[in-house]
Parts: structure tokens; C-alpha cells; sequence
């Protein structure tokens, strides 16, 4: 088997499936309780906190536990919005965010919110300008994501942080799903970026866990109110096995990262080199996108049938965003992109990750010929 | 270059006359306790300086160590070179980078015991300083006073090169001063009075009220990890743990709210130095800073010392709260001190304690306790263990978790 579908989810590695096992049977204290059981859960519990803010440059009292990416977005914006809402209910965004940033735009809107969804270029890059133009007086959020599920666009975070300088009470959220452990992302590059969204199954860990990143000084309305727990911003009895799992995914993942450093590039680069030279492919990702995303479509043919004829051969790839694949939604990020219809639903993503071998991408690129030669004479 | 050995300086034993040796010997058995654990280390302590070699131990570690005993002022690493004079020049200007700053003096000190070396001492001095001069920017060579002395000798067997360094804990070797009981609570001050007094030469015994369940485990784990951190400067430090829930529990049944947080520490003052005569000790040590708490003022502790003769030490007596912070976090046991647990302190505290406690009273309400039956009755129950410097107490919770992560 080769799995290529790992910007949908990772597999675990098995230390961590370890560490999962090992904390729900010797941990199982409530971290909240006064006794033993409960001072070694939260002891554990505080040390994974410190593990992750040391390894992303962050401080510990920064990192907010959640249930992964969807709640993470859900709540910075709509906690953003309960909290901000005396100074302004307008909102700026780009249009091609993940659902879980769209969707919750789209219920505030039904609220009264105002959304400005600023377009991307042909690269799925977001328009800077376009983004300063919309800021209001009354703008109290902007939600840009980091890198692009769909096509692996790597936005200007670092020059929409500039324009965001001149606006200090914005909060400036950025869905950062797609880095850790496939690009090199330090938070300390992007100084203004106030709130930022992780998910642990994306890097080898635990679904069902993910953690927020909320700079010190900036305040987000609780979604999820009630025993108190992580500093009141979110309550409910830690997910503590997970939360100690992810940690250490953590910790792996970005030492195999650091280990292989341009190893996704090179893959990266066999992979577009090879699409490139196909008359009947149309590549959707730049060659200056992310290096484990690539989205690309074999002209006349639908997405999910290259899909199943890759998986015939052993091979895991998906169409476009797992999250709204099985729907046959067209990929919103492609028609952002002023990508035709007809062209959008060939679309097929590739995402690599440090785990695969060189040789399983010969070998992806061997069955991606077959797969080509194959259909030329039925579109 | 490699540091071979740490060469240590005296303090103030230096002034002690006839005691000396008895101060340079405890002070030999502080470090050799304190070093116990590094196999090979030699210490051989003579008149003016202790030598420690190192054999292979990196000095680094047993310099940190050094830092934290009481009695000595200074010491320095120091170095062997191949005997050339070229790594001698080497090995010198290694060391000065070490402690360079811009405008600063400095001079070479040069002792040759090996005759037939190839420079005799004055060429050796002014070639090394030379080579210094060089090396560094805005470096002034100056005889008398200078700000680092680097010193070398050629013995026989190779060369030694070393300069004034690191500056020690100062004080007095502990156990020079005696004995004394501390009363250590979990707070802030008890610590920082214990580490005091530890300084002046006080070797002391850790005692500590306990009342289950009125008190968790946690914060009797939380006594004995901040006597753990004081054990780093004497190696080891006994922790006598004293049940004390009978004692409160009867308190507050038969006196009155305002006079209870008199009585009991009265009780308290009355227990340490029944154990303090027991462990042969001379003093009690508390935390006490003057109006802090309620049961800090002269007039409150006028009325608790009347139940004892012993000289009852209190090394923050006079400091403010901020300058106590400032001593705790040095010694690393504010974090752990502010750990939020129920101590004896807290437990049944009134809300409205008298700040001016009349001894007739305090003595009228202690006579509707059975107290001297209840003091036996704790006496006879103390639990003694030995805390030794590092000792997690949480080793164990340590290792597992940095396993899972």
C-alpha cells in the first residue's frame, strides 16, 4: 500500500499508539481532581502543554487544547465575533478556506455579520491588496489560512501581518492545519498572527485533538462554557491520553521533518516534473506551493474514477478535500481559481508526507503513466 | 586543554584562629558529601586551599555543585597544558576568553619548578602576556592590582594553568554553627530562613506539621521537595515529620476563634523544641518576618517564644516580602512554594485572629487541653527520613512521563 492521502489524515505512528494506551490505562485520573490520580493526570497534562509550546517557539500558557481543526476555526472566529461584537461585526477572509472557516462565516452571516471573501489569484493566492482594500473600521477579524488544503497555496501571511500592524485591534487568525510537519512553520516568523488552529491526526497523531494558539493578551469568548477547564477558554474533562499522544507526534514528526529536510521538495519536484510533461494533464498546484500538495486533473476524466483506478493498484490518493469528497461538492478552492468546471472535476490531490519512500514514488509515478496511457483513448 | 582539578579558596574560616582545622575539616566532609556521587573525584584539603581532582569528571558539573556550599569564597578550574610554551599560549588565552571584557588589566604569574624547561620565569611571563596582548583588543598588562591574575606552573609532570574565577557561596561550612530545628511550612519564608541560617554554618533538621486529612499528601510532598532543594547545599537534610491533627482538632473544639492561631503555634514552638532536645539540637529556625501575618507581630510573638528558653533564630525577621521573593527564587524554591496547598497555617485559620494576644489568656484557654498528653502522644509518633540533594520526590512520575512524551 502507498498512502498519498495525507493531507486528509496521517496514520499514527505506533510509539504514539503507545503512548495513547499507556496513558488511558496508568493515567486515568480526572486532571481537575484533588487526589494523586488526579495531580499526575494534570501534571502529565501540563508537561505535553510545555512539550508542544518548546517546540514551536511558543509560551505554554499560549496553547489551548481543543478537539481538533474544526472546532479550533469554529471558535476563534465565532469567539472572536462574541467577544469583539461591541466594536464591529465585520469580518474578512479569503475564498478558499477550509469549511470549517467558510461554514462559520456563513452562520454569522445569518446573524448580521458582514463577510468579506477577498479572491485569490490563478495560483490560489490570496490578493493583498484586495485584502487591504477591505479592511473597515469596523473589521475586528481577518481569517487567512497558512497553506491550502486543496492545491498547497501558500499564503502571504507575513505581508497581510504588515498591513494588519497599522490595524492592532483585528485579531489576525490564521487555519494552520496543513504545516506541521510538512513545511517548516514557526509562529515567530509571523509575529502579528494572533490565534492559530492545529490538529494532531494531521501529523501522525490522535484524532480527535488539536490545540489553539492564542498570543498572550488577546481574548476569545468561550464556545464551550461550564467546569472551567483550560483557563475557562474551554471546557469539558481533557482528552488527556490524546493530548499527551499528540505531543509526542509532535515531537517525531518534526524531527523527521528535520531529518529530511528537502525530501518533500525532491519528490515534490520528480512528481510536477513528470505531470508537466503530459499532454492530457492539467496541474492545478504551483511549483512554489506547498512541497506535499499536489492537485492535478487527467483531462475528460472525472476525479474519482482516477481515484479508484489508482487504488486498484494499491495507491491512496483523493479528490481534492476528503472533508467534501464523498458529497461530490466541486472543490471550492479550484473555482476560486477561475478553474472551468469541466476541468475542476478531473481534479485529484496528492499529499505526501517525510514517511514516504523514493521508491514508492517511482512507483506512484510509474502508475500515474499507466493510468494516462490508458485513459487517452476513452475521454 | 583539559581541566584537571578545581582549586578552592577559603572564606571567612581564614579568621577563626584556633578553630581552623576544625572548619576546614567539615567543610572537606561538605564536599566530599556534596560530590559523593562522582566516583574518582580526590580531595585534599590543606591550610589555604582545598585541590579537588576532578579524574576524569567534568568540572563543570562539580563547579555547579561548588557554588552552592557555604564556606568557600572562591575557586578555579584549573588546567593542564602539554609543557611547550606554544600550548601554554594556547591554553592561556583559552582561559582569558573566558572571562575578557574590553579595558580590562591583567598580569601572568609564573612558578617553575621543573628548572630545565626551555624558558625561565620571566621570559615565560612575557611571552604568554604577549601572546595575550595580541589575542585581545584594548588589554592592559598591570602589576599591581589587575583585574585577572593568570597563573602557571611547570611542575615536573606537566603544566598547570588557572586565574581567579568563580566566586563560592561564601558563609560558613554548615555544621560549624551547630544544630538548629527548622520550622518549615511550604511557604515562602520558611525556606528562605532555613537557607539563611544553612549559610552561617546551622545545620539543620527539617521539621514539619502534618494534619491529615485536613492537609493533602500533596503538601507534605511539596515539604519535603522544598527541603530537597535546601539539601543542595549540605548534601542531605533530615525531615521529621510531626502528626498534628489531634493537637488543631482539640484546639479548635475548646478555645476561642481569636486566641486558636496563638495557641496552636504555641503547641507548634512547644513540639520543635521537644524535638530539638531529642535530636541535640541548639536553636529553632522559623520564618517569621516582623507584621507580615497576624501571628508575626511582637506582641503575638511575645506570648508564642514564652513557651521556651531556646534562642529561636529568624533569619527574615526584618526583610520585606519582596526581598525574601528575591532569595527564593534564587535558591529555586519560590515555584514549588507557591504551589497552592492547605499547610497547618491555613487549615481552621479564624477569620479575625487577635494580632494582640494577652499571655494570661493564651496561658488561661491552653489549660482546657490535655497539651503535654497530646505532645507525647505526636512525640512518639514522628516519622524521620532522609532527604538527599536532588531527590525527586516525583522520580518515578519523571521517568513515565518523559517516556510518553
Amino acid at each position: 500500500m502507498i498512502y498519498l492521502d495525507n493531507s486528509a489524515t496521517t496514520k499514527m505512528y505506533p510509539e504514539v499508539v503507545e503512548t495513547f494506551a499507556t496513558v488511558a490505562n496508568n493515567f486515568s485520573g480526572n486532571p481537575s481532581s484533588l487526589h494523586r490520580l488526579g495531580e499526575e493526570a494534570s501534571i502529565l497534562m501540563e508537561r505535553s502543554r510545555i512539550q508542544i509550546a518548546d517546540l514551536l517557539g511558543m509560551s505554554a500558557s499560549e496553547i489551548v487544547f481543543t478537539s481538533g481543526g474544526t472546532e479550533g476555526d469554529n471558535w476563534v472566529i465565532k469567539g472572536t465575533a462574541i467577544e469583539k461584537m461591541p466594536y464591529g461585526k465585520h469580518i474578512i477572509t479569503s475564498t478558499i478556506e477550509h469549511p470549517a472557516v467558510y461554514q462559520s462565516m456563513k452562520q454569522l452571516e445569518t446573524l448580521g455579520w458582514e463577510v468579506s471573501y477577498v479572491p485569490v489569484d490563478e495560483n490560489g493566492i490570496i490578493s493583498v491588496k484586495l485584502l487591504e482594500e477591505a479592511l473597515r473600521e469596523d473589521t475586528v477579524l481577518v481569517s487567512v489560512m497558512a497553506v491550502n488544503n486543496e492545491v498547497g497555496s501558500i499564503q502571504p501571511l507575513k505581508e497581510i501581518g504588515k498591513i494588519l500592524e497599522n490595524y492592532p485591534s483585528i485579531h489576525f487568525h490564521v487555519d494552520a492545519v496543513q504545516t506541521l510537519g510538512k513545511i517548516p512553520f514557526n509562529l515567530n516568523d509571523y509575529p502579528r498572527v494572533d490565534m492559530a488552529v492545529f490538529s494532531a491526526h494531521k501529523f501522525h497523531g490522535p484524532k480527535g485533538i488539536g490545540f489553539v494558539y492564542i498570543k498572550k493578551g488577546r481574548v476569545l469568548a468561550p464556545l464551550l462554557t461550564g467546569g472551567g477547564q483550560e483557563n475557562n477558554l474551554r471546557s469539558g474533562t481533557e482528552n488527556l491520553p490524546a493530548i499527551v499522544a499528540m505531543a509526542k507526534a509532535l515531537r517525531m514528526s518534526l524531527d523527521k521533518l528535520t531529518d529530511a529536510p528537502i525530501q518533500l521538495e525532491k519528490q515534490h519536484k520528480i512528481i510536477m516534473g513528470f505531470l508537466d510533461n503530459q499532454s492530457t494533464v492539467d496541474v492545478f498546484s504551483s511549483s512554489k506551493g506547498a512541497p506535499h500538495i499536489i492537485c492535478f486533473g487527467i483531462s475528460g476524466i472525472k476525479g474519482e474514477v482516477v481515484v479508484h483506478a489508482l487504488e486498484k493498484k494499491g495507491i491512496y490518493i483523493s479528490t481534492t478535500s476528503a472533508c467534501s469528497s464523498k458529497k461530490q461538492l466541486n472543490s471550492s478552492t479550484l473555482y476560486a481559481m477561475n478553474i472551468p468546471k469541466r476541468k475542476a472535476e478531473s481534479a485529484v490531490r496528492i499529499s505526501m508526507d517525510v514517511e514516504n519512500t523514493s521508491a514508492e514514488i517511482d512507483q506512484l509515478v510509474d502508475s500515474l503513466q499507466e493510468t494516462i496511457v490508458k485513459f487517452k483513448d476513452i475521454r | 586543554m583539559e581541566c584537571t582539578e578545581l582549586m578552592v579558596r577559603y572564606g571567612e574560616l581564614s579568621t577563626k584562629g584556633k578553630n581552623r582545622k576544625y572548619f576546614i575539616k567539615r567543610l572537606e566532609q561538605n564536599v566530599n558529601n556534596a560530590l559523593s556521587d562522582l566516583t574518582g573525584i580526590k580531595i585534599r584539603a590543606k591550610r589555604d586551599r582545598m585541590h579537588i581532582m576532578l579524574n576524569g569528571i567534568d568540572g563543570e558539573i562539580v563547579a555547579d555543585r561548588l557554588k552552592k556550599i557555604s564556606g568557600i569564597q572562591t575557586f578555579s578550574p584549573v588546567y593542564t597544558s602539554e609543557k611547550n610554551i606554544k600550548a601554554i599560549k594556547e591554553a592561556a588565552i583559552a582561559i582569558m576568553g573566558t572571562q575578557y571584557k574590553p579595558n580590562m588589566s591583567f598580569k601572568i604569574n609564573t612558578k617553575r619548578a621543573d628548572h630545565d624547561f626551555e624558558h625561565d620565569t620571566n621570559e615565560i611571563n612575557q611571552l604568554v602576556g604577549q601572546a595575550i596582548v595580541d589575542q585581545f583588543k584594548d588589554i592592559q598588562v598591570k602589576m599591581k592590582n589587575p583585574d585577572c591574575i593568570i597563573r602557571i606552573e611547570i611542575r615536573l609532570k606537566g603544566v598547570f594553568i588557572s586565574t581567579d574565577t568563580v566566586n563560592g557561596a561564601g558563609g560558613m561550612p554548615i555544621g560549624t554553627g551547630g544544630k538548629g530545628m527548622l520550622m518549615l511550612s511550604g511557604g515562602i519564608d520558611s525556606p528562605v530562613a532555613g537557607y539563611l541560617a544553612m549559610k552561617r554554618g546551622v545545620e539543620i533538621e527539617a521539621v514539619h506539621f502534618h494534619s491529615p486529612p485536613y492537609t493533602s499528601p500533596q503538601a507534605l510532598k511539596k515539604a519535603k521537595q522544598l527541603t530537597a532543594k535546601l539539601a543542595a547545599y549540605s548534601g542531605s537534610i533530615r525531615f521529621i515529620e510531626v502528626p498534628f491533627t489531634e493537637i488543631q482538632e482539640e484546639i479548635k473544639k475548646h478555645v476561642p476563634e481569636g486566641y486558636s492561631m496563638t495557641i496552636t503555634r504555641r503547641m507548634m514552638m512547644r513540639l520543635t523544641d521537644r524535638i530539638r532536645e531529642m535530636r541535640k539540637g541548639k536553636a529553632i529556625i522559623n520564618g517569621e518576618s516582623l507584621g507580615q501575618v497576624a501571628s508575626q507581630t511582637l506582641e503575638s510573638m511575645y506570648v508564642i517564644n514564652e513557651v521556651t528558653h531556646t534562642p529561636v533564630l529568624r533569619p527574615v525577621i526584618t526583610l520585606d516580602k519582596n526581598e525574601i521573593i528575591a532569595i527564593a527564587k534564587n535558591i529555586d524554591t519560590f515555584d514549588l512554594s507557591i504551589q497552592p496547598f492547605e499547610d497547618c497555617c491555613t487549615i481552621f485559620a479564624p477569620p479575625r485572629p487577635k494580632t494582640k494576644p494577652k499571655l494570661d489568656r493564651a496561658i488561661h484557654f491552653e489549660n482546657r487541653l490535655n497539651g503535654e498528653e497530646m505532645i507525647e502522644r505526636a512525640l512518639s509518633k514522628l516519622i524521620i527520613t532522609e532527604i538527599h540533594v536532588g531527590e525527586g520526590i516525583d522520580n518515578r512520575l519523571n521517568q513515565e512521563i518523559s517516556e510518553l512524551l
